[in-house]
């Protein structure tokens, strides 16, 4: 496995939607590096016939009846928003200005 | 009784004294916010509370005086005042999971546990403080300052659950809840004294706890009496339709095996894997100690391996993280919770959500966020998030093969008592390792239950002992549990936390300083 | 923005192979949402159909739809896909304010619906083979309003606003496999899989099916090689494409777009294009990158769906019968011509008539009144036929009336009329208008003698053999009757009194 570096993490960052600086990366770089090293074992620890398990104790069919339940009021539904404006969620542009 | 004495009761003794009309839930309330008013807060203070709810808590409280006195039945710990780890939504109380990007944020709805503990008309004392999103195992990574361990004010209370743990241990509350996703609870519990139990997944619904790790997470009991977290995860368990990882079978039986007070015939696994080298010498001599007094007790102690635990906390660290990286996504300033906008360039909706959570997040959640991201994405996946997986398949094969020799599997919680705060905050690695012997139960599934164990030789700080049994089979837990702390206590001529040091009033010094 | 050269589609084809792949997103009419329990209606006030899960509030978890799992079965069914013994969820992970948790829950590995095909009818009769992949459960976004700027578009917008009130609605997205082998076609076969997909849910009753309001949505994938050539050319995903016409006209642009850039030799960008009604041209939208990780992984906060044989065929027997079957078994019924069938189904009148024959009438007398008076209508009051307002009931007792002599074609468009203006039932339109055909001997005999005296000449043709020359007699009786008279007993009379026979 590839050793983590500042590039990665740059991506990763953009990809976690967390804005970094420069130190920042670099630090997290070092950081991450230990401790994806520390964890590398773990890729060799089981052969291919070994299945996955996603979910500790095996439940299938969990469903519910198509019936509705409760909603939020408007005011509860905005209630901790950080903005908002006509009963809607604000935000700001979605695209650069070009 | 004095209200000093009557916080330091077990919460089963005090719903027996509300029962008995002795005392009253206003005056048993009042006890507790008194107290946590007493050694809360300031420089000094146990820092165990975010959000202290006086005026609820008293109201409640009033309410099921009047019911009682009107003959009205009740539920058996109607009136007995809890405390809440931030981590678990509550309406009309903030809920910050420790974190600045949730500050002063108000759901609209309860947990389905607060609406358990609602319903039993328990005053909820307030929120307590925890690691940011539940990610740490020393409270340090609070972003409102760290709870500090009431036997030692300059040590962790553990973590992520510190400030639950330390409001019991400091009798802030007679019992919290808590949430286990590596070892949140036992771990907590096992250096500050006190009792916590992570129960099978899905006995209790997490719909309403933050989701760390939606796979590993588990809400659970905090105490100080075995007993008293029976009680409390009957409160809290059951199926709840909300959630569809929740198990359909009753919450019954927890406190009849608690009371039950015998061992005899059964058989108890030491795992080969989870002591001896890396544990403290005087958690390692306490443990022994309680094999010893079960052993006395009639139980048969085995030891078993589980091979590929030695692989658990490399898993953890991977699945973990990348469960976190995708339940933590939704924190970007849209919908609730801090905004924060960028202070140059264009204003894009992309750069706000940046900008909030490189503002909102600490570090700890930023490596996990990163570290899950690396894990999950393309031409990474199957090397660390699929064989993680796998390794989890193996550590329930490890298990089962255990629990086809033994009825319950015995080990340290934690392989050291409470550090120095700031020791391992540098230090990532470190600290995770503290989560050793607590995370094979989360990555299975199957319970687990810390009681104290003593004090470590070297430094006079509790040790835990850790209960492990099949998953649906929490009962066992408390019935061992239960035998093993009544011969503990029998040894000690009471209670450990009669050994811890009594905590100085902060109140005055706030004062002053006011 | 600059605007595409593009190549004349024959000379597209000319020199490409156009490849075609679908995804289309069908909205389940389900209650409530995939994963809660609020409730799934188009067109309310903002976010006032949400509930903490819809807005992804810190805490919540998903809790599966089973309608939404059985539409989703049944979708699969008529596709002849095979259905998943084993299905389970995942996460698919991208930021975006209309996706509350920033990841959308959906299928990835294991979807509920794999390997199935539909056989495509083109208007001329032409069928084409289109295979499935895949149709996977999802749920929908919130709706982003974008304001400032001129146009409402994304670009030069200030600011914009959402509504959360269609996130988490149920989703079942439709995969093909890549269509090759459509040429000049491909235009029209884009269009007529499309419109094959909406019949088939509508039929199934599982989503409204309304392209208008986003029930129905398509992604086109369109890409060329040059004939001969195997390898498959890059792709573009055209989306925002949401009526017929567009999903027609876009997969058209594309190919000439993809045409005219091929021939500069420069490379097709493999990128999300936008359709735009107005300008009947594609944009770029953001090119694939390597941004484009989505990271799913399996949805720790839902379990598996298992299908049991018996669960599959349970819904397998509420399977309507296939638009294309039910078409192929009543034009043979009705016997109807190609040309008849066909203007009958683009009228959408083929539920009516069907219903019409089933009440008594005779499938002609169906046709001819659904298609003809009725038809006539409705094209003047500006409404489809099927929603004038008459019922079958309405054409099988006008047929009645005139059947048993009571009424005459003519009579029975008033009576159509009188139904129309709310008057009542047919026989009460009669009733009331006075309509009845006269059939008292007595009074035709009257008029009869009138007619003749009044043109002796052509009493006089007809009584010397002319009996085709009687049409002008009838007229006239039916003229002074007002057209209330049997024209056939009319005849009848007026050659017995003239002593002719018939």
């Amino acid at each position: 496995m590839a050793a983590i570096n500042r590039d990665d993490v740059a991506h990763l960052a953009q990809l976690a939607h967390i804005e970094m600086s420069d130190d920042e990366l670099d630090r997290m770089a070092n950081e991450l590096a230990l401790i994806v090293d520390s964890v590398k074992s773990v890729s060799e620890a089981a052969g291919d016939d070994v299945p996955t398990t996603s979910h500790p104790i095996p439940l299938t069919n969990v469903m519910r009846e198509d019936v509705v339940g409760h909603v939020l009021t408007v005011e509860e539904a905005l209630s901790g928003a950080p903005d908002s404006a006509d009963g809607r969620f604000k935000v700001p542009a979605i695209l650069e200005e070009s | 009784m004095t209200a000093n004495e009557l916080i330091r009761l077990s919460a089963s003794a005090m719903a027996a004294k509300l029962a008995a009309g002795e005392i009253t839930s206003v005056e048993l309330t009042q006890a507790h916010l008194d107290r946590i008013a007493d050694v809360d807060h300031g420089d000094r203070g146990v820092n165990a509370f975010l959000h202290v709810n006086a005026e609820e808590a008293l109201a409640v409280a009033a309410d099921v005086d009047a019911r009682r006195a009107a003959g009205e039945e009740l539920h058996e710990l109607a009136g007995v005042p809890i405390a809440i780890k931030d981590l678990i939504v509550t309406k009309g109380q903030p809920t910050t999971a420790g974190s600045k990007i949730l500050e002063g944020w108000m759901s609209p709805y309860d947990a389905t546990v607060i609406k358990k503990i609602r319903a039993a008309r328990m005053p909820m004392l307030g929120k307590t403080n925890l690691d940011e999103f539940a990610m740490g195992s020393s409270t340090e990574h609070s972003a409102y300052g760290p709870t500090r361990n009431p036997w030692d004010l300059d040590r962790i209370p553990g973590g992520s659950g510190g400030g639950s743990a330390a409001a019991v241990a400091a009798f802030e509350a007679p019992f919290a809840l808590g949430t286990d996703t590596g070892g949140s609870i036992r771990q907590p519990g096992a250096v500050t004294g006190t009792v916590g139990v992570k129960p099978t997944y899905g006995a209790v619904s997490r719909y309403g706890a933050i989701a760390m790790a939606s796979s590993l997470d588990q809400i659970g009991p905090v105490s100080r009496t075995v007993l008293d977290s029976a009680l409390l995860q009957e409160v809290i368990g059951g199926h709840d339709p909300f959630d569809s990882t929740s198990l359909t079978d009753p919450s019954i039986g927890l406190a009849a095996a608690a009371r039950l007070g015998n061992v005899k015939g059964m058989k108890i696994g030491i795992i080969k894997e989870l002591h001896g080298e890396g544990y403290q010498a005087g958690v390692e001599n306490r443990f022994n100690e309680s094999l010893e007094l079960l052993r006395s007790a009639g139980a048969e102690i085995v030891e078993v391996s589980c091979p590929n635990f030695g692989y658990a906390l490399g898993a953890y660290y991977l699945i973990m993280p990348s469960e976190a990286s995708s339940n933590l996504a939704k924190f970007d300033g849209v919908r609730f919770g801090m905004r924060t906008l960028p202070t140059e360039g264009p204003l894009t909706i992309e750069r706000v959500m940046g900008a909030t959570r490189a503002a909102g997040f600490g570090d700890e959640v930023k490596r996990r966020i990163i570290l899950g991201t690396y894990a999950l994405s393309a031409g990474y996946y199957d090397a660390y998030y699929g064989s993680a997986q796998k390794v989890r398949t193996l550590i329930q094969r490890d298990f089962a093969a255990a629990f086809e020799q033994v009825d319950v599997l015995i080990s340290p919680t934690s392989p050291v008592t409470a550090f120095k705060l700031g020791e391992k905050l540098d230090d990532p690695l470190a600290m995770y390792l503290n989560d050793v012997a607590t995370i094979p139960a989360n990555m299975a599934g199957v319970p687990g239950l810390t009681l104290p164990g003593g004090l470590a030789d070297e430094d006079g700080l509790p040790v835990g002992i850790q209960l492990l049994a099949p998953a649906r089979e929490d009962a066992r837990l408390y019935r061992v549990g239960a035998v093993l702390e009544s011969l503990l206590e029998a040894q000690w001529g009471g209670p450990i936390l009669d050994q811890a040091p009594v905590l100085a009033s902060t109140a005055t010094v706030a004062e002053e300083a006011n | 923005m600059s605007v595409d050269t593009i190549l004349s589609f024959e000379e597209a084809m000319e020199k490409y192979e156009p490849v075609l792949g679908f995804e289309v997103h069908v909205e389940l009419n389900t209650k409530t949402k995939m994963f809660s329990s609020a409730p799934n209606v188009f067109g309310d006030e903002p976010n006032s159909n949400v509930n903490e899960v819809c807005l992804g509030l810190p805490g919540v978890l998903p809790v599966v739809n089973k309608k939404a799992v059985e539409s989703s079965i049944l979708i699969g069914l008529a596709l002849n896909c095979k259905i998943a013994p084993h299905s389970t969820f995942a996460r698919k992970q991208y930021f975006y304010p209309d996706t509350p948790k920033n990841f959308q829950t959906s299928q990835y590995d294991d979807p509920i619906c794999y390997d199935g095909w539909i056989d495509i009818e083109l208007e001329d009769g032409t069928v084409f083979h289109v295979e499935i992949e895949r149709a996977h459960m999802e749920e929908d976004a919130g709706k982003l309003t974008h304001m400032g700027g001129s146009t409402g578009r994304i670009q030069g917008a200030d600011y914009s606003l959402v509504d959360y009130n269609r996130s988490g609605v149920p989703l079942v997205e439709i995969v093909t496999k890549t269509i090759e082998g459509a040429g000049s076609r491909a235009p029209e076969l884009a269009k007529a899989y499309v419109a094959a997909i909406r019949e088939i849910v509508k039929n199934l009753g599982v989503s409204e099916a309304k392209m208008e309001h986003g029930n129905v949505r398509c992604d086109a994938n369109v890409s060329l090689r040059p004939h001969g050539q195997e390898k498959l050319g890059t792709r573009t995903e055209t989306k925002n494409v949401n009526s017929l016409r567009a999903v027609e006209n876009a997969v058209k642009f594309e190919i000439q777009r993809h045409a005219a850039v091929l021939d500069s030799g420069v490379a097709i960008t493999q990128e999300t294009r936008h359709w735009h009604e107005d300008t009947k041209s594609t944009t770029s939208g953001r090119p694939k990158s390597d941004a484009d990780d989505y990271r799913y992984f399996p949805e720790p906060d839902l379990v598996p769906i298992v299908t049991t044989a018996e669960w599959v065929e349970e819904l397998r027997s509420r399977l309507p019968e296939p638009p294309a079957e039910r078409r192929k078994r009543l034009q043979g019924d009705w016997g109807y011509t190609d040309l008849e069938f066909r203007d009958v189904v683009n009228a959408g009148l083929m539920d009516e008539i069907e219903e019409t024959v089933a009440a008594g009438a005779s499938a002609a007398a169906a046709r001819k009144w659904w298609m003809g008076e009725i038809a006539r209508r409705a094209k003047l009051a500006d409404v489809d036929p099927a929603a004038l307002g008459v019922s079958p009931a309405v054409v099988v007792e006008i047929e009645k009336l005139i059947a048993s002599g009571a009424i005459n074609d003519k009579l029975a468009r008033k009576v159509l009329d009188g139904v129309l203006e709310g008057e009542g039932t047919p026989a009460e339109v009669v009733a009331k208008r006075g309509l009845a055909v006269v059939s008292d001997d007595g009074a035709l005999q009257t008029a009869i003698d009138e007619a003749l005296a009044a043109q002796p000449d052509v009493a006089e043709k007809i009584r010397g053999g002319k009996v085709q020359a009687v049409g002008a007699i009838v007229g006239g009786v039916m003229k002074v009757t007002r057209g209330q008279a049997d024209a056939g007993r009319v005849r009848e009379l007026i050659l017995k009194t003239l002593g002719v026979e018939g």
